[in-house]
């Protein structure tokens, strides 16, 4: 009688850390298609349209540019995330870090309106990554000084963020000529604070370049400098870590602080780019998604890059087989549930070998 | 070749190839806020797409995006069905004001239709319904049925919309009923069955026994049922799987007419940007049945109200009335005009808490 037993890999495979991901994202393909299937859809016209059709379909020329504006902040984040996770420090709160890195941005700006001067933009870039900073230092230092969660507390703190953003969407940052409803002015039109793209319809705007040089940066970070090495040796092995001269304080405070600020500044070339203005929803979830996205890239500055990119196409994708095949949207979450589903579970093929048991009667 | 001359020279390719086959159907995209089964706003504005399709048969084509997230996504989704060749797109969340305008200015040729905003373009109409007419006889009817006087209203967000439903429910109440309160709860959503939940309950909690909900879903509904003795009234949908009670009447957001009108329009090529704003007269809000749980002469009293409102004699909004802060707002037999509504930023006295702002 042959069975299968899982056996125990000394060390993770090289190999399948970077094939499981392609192998998840065609199981996925096979899995969703047949969910498709079972909608009334055609599978094969579903799956080209979520992930073909974005890049090189009839619309590409204006998807291209949509995956970058969507990829743009998943990247930024999820590196910042990356390096905490690598580290064992679990900030789970990007959301809010990225909401107040938008209202500190949106806030030094609007303070400003209407002058126009150069350095209003910097100073905006600024103060958003330190309002992303400042509110992941409340996790940091509670965890520091009392040993508390930061999981738990990062996590709550999502959703005071969330009540503050409607507080200043109504009242501090509310624009004066709006009527009665609630939202900032629209930084689009007030050009010393707008980040738009820097070259039409490719989509790439600051908040773009700034993830591409945060990749190149933690790339060189984990590589070649000896915080990287801490980082690196503190998710491995704690107790060689302390011997090995790591502060664990200072590695808090430096990756909830990294991670926070890099959440702030995505929050904060989103509202002046794409969202516009802070509003009571302008929060899409981007906080949360780019703790997929840092897992799907394998916590590799690279990685993410990639992982980035493909979560970006699900997004795009699936929103335009929406439209033109009228799936449903829930469809069109499941199908994304799927890929973070199958990745995880495709794991156990680099942390295990498969071991084909041939048993001699028991 | 930058990006407008791409979706020009798209636009010219997409209009030959319109030249080429006459018959072509006109597209008529929807972008909605929900899914199209929240019970509510969302299951009603689908149902006008879906009367569309049957007026027009063959000759209008539609499709539709649901649970578009407000902000950057929702530009996105426009943007694609612009590309995909719609001629005129209804997006049917105040939230889609801004993206609705920059996408317009980007896609001259295809008609937009914004639901409850009050920015308009060339190619540009905003349209809403006088729902503050169906908080009227709502508000007549909770003041009437209220035992413990106190009424409970969830909220979506502060904006003129809600406030004005707000007030025209207290000012009727009040009218029937001087010892009635009203609390209020701020939901921040539009359609979050959880949280919609969550407020009712609250609400029943601190003595409501009427819940009137300017939200899409029918949790609050569920909830009612739940606790028993607490009447509700159906949202923008009849939702009447919850009849004869709690649901004991509701506000029927009727859509269809407009959107044949205007989809007519485009394919006639007489549309125009206009500004809509129709309530119980023009049959865009209708008054779902008010059910055997509501007592003959308050059921008497509420269609005489609406009648009343239907055929222009009375306006819900009628002076003497005052704001919140002890101001004079309307002077006897003065009505409010069309631009305070729209604006409406402030409550009626008597009216206890704050607008969030």
């Amino acid at each position: 009688m042959a069975s299968f037993r899982l056996e125990k890999r000394p060390t993770p495979s090289q190999a399948w850390t970077w094939a499981t991901p392609v192998l998840a994202v065609l199981l996925t393909m096979v899995a969703g298609g047949l969910m498709f299937a079972a909608l009334g859809k055609n599978p094969f016209l579903a799956i080209k349209t979520i992930f073909y059709d974005p890049v090189l379909g009839e619309f590409a020329f204006y998807y291209r540019g949509q995956l970058l504006v969507k990829a743009g902040p998943l990247i930024l984040i999820a590196i910042g995330l990356a390096m905490g996770f690598k580290a064992g420090i679990w900030n789970i709160g990007a959301e809010g870090q990225y909401i107040m890195g938008a209202i500190f941005g949106a806030g030094v700006g609007l303070a400003f309106y209407p002058t126009e001067a150069w350095y209003i933009f910097p100073l905006m870039v600024i103060a958003g990554a330190v309002g992303g900073l400042l509110w992941a230092m409340i996790p940091a230092i509670l965890k520091v000084r009392f040993q508390t969660n930061e999981i738990l507390v990062s996590l709550l703190l999502v959703y005071v963020a969330e009540q503050f953003l409607a507080a200043m969407s109504l009242g501090l940052l509310r624009n004066p000529e709006a009527t009665g409803f609630p939202g900032s002015r629209n930084l689009q039109q007030f050009p010393a604070a707008s980040n738009p793209e820097l070259w039409a319809g490719t989509g790439i705007h600051f908040g773009v370049v700034a993830a591409l040089i945060a990749v190149i940066f933690a790339y060189i970070l984990l590589s070649r400098h000896l915080m990287g090495f801490h980082i690196q040796l503190a998710g491995q092995s704690p107790k060689a870590a302390r011997f090995g001269g790591v502060n664990p304080t200072a590695l808090v405070v430096f990756c909830m602080g990294l991670s926070g600020a890099l959440a702030g500044l995505a929050g904060m070339f989103e509202v002046t780019g794409p969202a516009g203005q802070i509003s009571i929803n302008f929060n899409a979830g981007y906080g949360f998604t780019a703790i997929i996205v840092a897992f799907l890239g394998r916590l590799h500055p690279i990685g993410i890059l990639l992982a980035g990119l493909l979560m970006a196409l699900t997004y795009i994708g699936g929103e335009a087989a929406q439209a033109t095949m009228q799936l449903p949207a829930a469809a069109i979450q499941a199908f994304q549930g799927m890929l973070l589903f199958f990745l995880l579970g495709v794991d156990v093929l680099s942390n295990y070998r498969i071991r084909l048991n041939r048993e001699a009667a028991a | 070749m930058n990006f407008r001359t791409l979706l020009a020279g798209t636009a010219l390719a997409l209009g030959l190839a319109g030249a080429a086959a006459a018959q072509d159907p006109v597209k008529a995209g929807f972008i909605f806020v929900g899914p199209i089964g929240d019970g509510g706003w969302t299951f009603e504005h689908n149902e006008a797409r879906l009367a569309v399709e049957e007026h027009f048969g063959d000759a209008v084509e539609t499709v539709y995006q649901e649970s578009v997230p407000e902000g950057p996504d929702a530009e996105r989704a426009m943007t694609q069905m612009a590309l995909g060749g719609a001629d005129i797109i209804f997006t049917t969340s105040f939230g889609y004001m801004d993206p609705t305008i920059n996408v317009a200015a980007k896609f001259p040729n295809v008609k937009f239709e914004h639901a409850t905003g009050f920015k308009r373009a060339d190619n540009v109409s905003t349209y809403s319904a006088r729902f503050y007419e169906g908080r009227a006889v709502q508000g007549t009817i909770a003041g009437l049925m209220t035992k413990t006087n106190k009424i409970g209203y969830i909220g979506s967000y502060p904006i003129p919309e809600v406030i004005r439903g707000i007030n025209s429910a207290y000012i009727h109440a009040k009218k029937v009923n001087p010892d009635v309160e009203f609390s209020v709860i701020w939901a921040y959503t539009w359609f979050d069955p959880a949280k919609e939940a969550d407020a009712a309950k609250a609400l029943i909690e601190q003595g409501a026994d009427v819940i009137l909900q300017h939200t899409d879903s029918t949790a609050p509904q569920a909830a009612a049922q739940e606790a028993g003795d607490v009447i509700t009234f159906g949202q923008a949908s009849d939702m009447a799987e919850y009849a004869p009670s709690p649901r004991v009447s509701s506000i029927i957001d009727n859509w269809a007419p407009y959107y044949i009108d205007r989809v007519q329009a485009v394919i006639d090529g007489t549309w125009e940007s206009t500004d809509t704003w129709d309530g119980i007269g023009p049959g865009m809000v209708k008054i779902g049945e008010i059910s055997s749980a509501v007592p003959e002469d308050v059921k008497a009293k509420a269609t005489e109200v609406m009648e009343s409102i239907a055929s222009g004699a009375y306006h819900p909004f009628t002076g003497p009335l005052n704001k919140q802060d002890g101001s004079a707002w309307l002077a006897e037999g003065e009505v409010a005009d069309d631009g305070t509504l729209a604006g409406m930023n402030f409550y009626v006295e008597g009216l206890t808490g704050d607008i969030p702002q």
